[in-house]
């Protein structure tokens, strides 16, 4: 048995809503997991039952092989950081990381270096007196990270942590997020509904839709082989071209062009995927395309246009390569690297 | 800066509204410190005169009432106890119920919240003779306790606290909760210390609604030990002086501006923390 194990958990709010539906789930010791899903997907509330601040509607938690579905939060020895940090406004920043630890009984000189520990840690140590309405988003951030590190417990919850800083600070967060767990070691579960933080953090990445489990694995596993439109659509940055097509014989016809020998015996309706990344440009391609827009990333080139169908389309290329707007551009795709998906179900068919 | 003339205007309505408070308790102060038959002679006097620490003496020191009881310095105790019983209870009270009706999400929680609202619909003063029936039958007559109990409980306030508690996040129960706080914790530990104004500002004003009760010390009250001071004002220093029919016009003025202070006092004690909840909000 496995660290943290969830068992068919369901969620029924109480005004019918169904939020998360026979869920499960093993995560193991030190392991950093982490929820991605578009907003409303029930990725917080899975969250939230873990801690225990909602009730279980159905299934069962285990931590370390013992039932919690009724062992209170305040019991369950788990540490969690909210979207906006929830730090006590009338307590400065020592008392804020001291109170978990005063509540369990701690003595002084213990908590003191404690605290003071993980302010070290964290950074924090010249802002102890203040007050959170004194400090920056960042030096937030980091209190509530503080307050969570600083009573060792068994997991950590990341509940959009990141969402409230500016792009800068948040990717420095989450390098610091990455690092301090890797240090502390401590089995942590991040919620969030940005893909690029979901493949950056996590050891395994849930893709989460409609309150279930689409997808487990590692980011690449997730990045090279997603099992589903969702998640072939919601992972990766520029978002996966999807165009339609049907598939007979092993062969997939597309507007304007075929892809012969297909691994598959489905036939019917299909939606085909291409990653922006994952196209050439070669004389006679199977692609041609209009371009409209050129973002030049400096690393890269985001070349976006228009199929013959007038299908939008994105085509990922090295920084180095010049793209006029208005040319017509004959791509191919790389190392057959397509998905195909059934169209009325989004399984992944090839 | 200039000046607008609207804001002249403003200032000027204003200090009119000062002066229109503050004049007739100068009057009341400046009378006080002459003796009666001046007073009565040549009518409420604009400056201070000679006989402010003999009258303000015989104020606090003399007995009076009917039976030549009580003293008026017992009646500031009185009123002084009634008041800081009320405003003390009726905001511990209502503190924790807002609490109850917040944080235990229970079914009835809304119902039971309009229940105490219509509470305001009947006062004391339309109920006062099942009131009284009932602090007589537990023997609570001319007591202290008789005279808090039956005030304590605020529906006013109950409403001030529970609108202040729902604007707190939840995420701060849950994060307490996950430190480990208990129920009495959180109350203890986060309510309490949030709401610190809203108590300083609650508790003034209770305090003053206590000091100025009147039907009810008058009702529930036959011992003159126990008489307050707005019930004295009535009473006191209203008999003949020095076998002339004189009423003591400069001791009763003495005994209005003494009447004043508790209240004044409460609130200069607590309007630092007042004042701060008004310029700084700790949400
Ligand atoms: N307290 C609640 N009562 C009823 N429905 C809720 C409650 N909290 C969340 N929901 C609903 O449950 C679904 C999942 O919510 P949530 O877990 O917060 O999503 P996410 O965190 O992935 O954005 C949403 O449809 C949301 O509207
Ligand atoms: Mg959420």
């Amino acid at each position: 048995m496995s660290f943290l194990d969830l068992k068919n958990v369901t969620k029924i709010y109480p005004n019918g809503t169904k939020a998360v539906h026979e869920t499960s789930l093993s995560i193991n010791e030190g392991e950093f997991m982490v929820f991605v899903g578009p907003s409303g997907c029930g990725k917080s509330t899975l969250l939230r039952m873990v801690a225990g601040l909602e009730d279980i509607t159905k299934g069962d938690i285990n931590l370390e092989g013992k039932l919690i579905n009724e062992v209170d939060p305040s019991e369950r020895d788990v540490a969690m950081v909210f979207q906006n940090y929830a730090l006590y406004p009338h307590m400065n920043v020592y008392n804020n990381l001291a109170y978990g630890l005063k509540n369990r009984g701690i003595d002084k000189q213990t908590i003191e270096k404690k605290v003071n520990d993980a302010a070290k840690l964290l950074q924090i140590s010249d802002y102890l007196q203040r007050k959170p309405s004194m400090l920056s988003g960042g030096q937030r951030q980091r209190v509530a990270m503080g307050r969570a590190i600083v009573r060792n417990p068994k997991i950590f919850l990341f509940d959009e942590p990141l969402s409230n800083l500016d792009a800068k600070l948040r990717i420095q967060m989450r390098l610091e997020i990455k690092k301090l767990q890797q240090k502390v070691g401590v089995t942590s579960i991040f919620v969030t509904h940005d893909q690029v933080e979901a493949m950056t953090l996590a050891d395994r990445l849930a893709v989460i839709n409609n309150g279930i489990i689409e997808q487990l694995g590692t980011p690449i596993e997730i990045y090279d082989n997603p099992k589903s439109l969702f998640v072939a659509g919601f992972i990766g940055s520029p978002q996966m071209n999807f165009l339609d097509g049907n598939l007979k014989n092993k062969t997939l016809s597309a507007e304007g062009f075929e892809i012969k020998d297909i691994n598959s015996d489905f036939e019917g309706e299909v939606t085909l995927g291409i990653r922006p990344e994952h196209l050439s440009q070669t004389e006679n391609g199977l692609i041609n395309l209009k371009v409209d827009l050129v973002e030049q990333l400096g690393s890269d080139n985001l070349v976006y246009g228009q199929l013959k169908d007038k299908k939008d389309f994105c085509y990922r290329c090295p920084g180095n390569q010049t793209i006029e707007k208005g040319t017509n551009l004959s791509l191919n795709i790389e190392n057959n690297k397509y998905y195909i998906f059934d169209k009325s179900t989004g399984k992944r068919v090839n | 800066m200039k000046i607008k003339p609207l804001q002249i205007l403003a200032h000027i309505i204003l200090i009119l509204g000062v002066l229109l408070m503050v004049v007739p308790i100068w009057i009341s102060f400046a009378s006080s410190t002459h003796d009666s038959v001046s007073i009565l002679t040549e009518g409420m006097k604009f400056n201070i005169g000679e006989y402010f620490s003999r009258n303000y003496n015989e104020v606090l020191n003399e007995k009076g009432g009917w039976s030549e009881e009580v003293t008026a310095a017992k009646m500031f105790i009185n009123s002084f106890i009634m008041a800081l019983g009320i405003a003390t209870l009726k905001v511990t009270i209502s503190a924790m119920s807002a609490y109850a009706l917040v944080y235990y999400r229970f079914k009835l929680a809304i119902p039971i919240f309009w229940l105490i609202f219509i509470t305001l619909l009947v006062p004391l003063e339309v109920r006062i003779f099942p009131t009284y029936k009932i602090v007589s039958d537990l023997g609570l007559t001319n007591s202290y306790t008789g005279l808090i109990l039956p005030l304590v409980a605020s529906a006013t306030a109950t409403f001030f606290f529970r609108q202040f508690y729902r604007t707190i996040p939840d995420e701060l129960l849950e994060s307490a909760k996950l430190d480990g706080a208990n129920s009495w914790r959180f109350f203890i530990d986060f309510l309490v210390p949030l709401s610190k104004t809203m108590i300083a500002a609650m508790f003034i004003f209770m305090f003053v609604y206590g000091y100025s009760q009147y039907l009810w010390p008058l009702i529930m009250t036959t011992s003159e030990k126990y008489w307050t001071v707005v019930m004295g004002m009535k009473i006191i220093f209203t008999e003949s002086y020095e076998g002339v029919a004189l009423p003591r016009t400069a001791e009763r003025f003495a005994y209005i501006i003494l009447s004043m202070l508790p209240p004044v006092l409460v609130v200069v004690i607590l309007q630092k923390w007042f004042i701060k909840g008004l310029i700084q909000t700790e949400k």
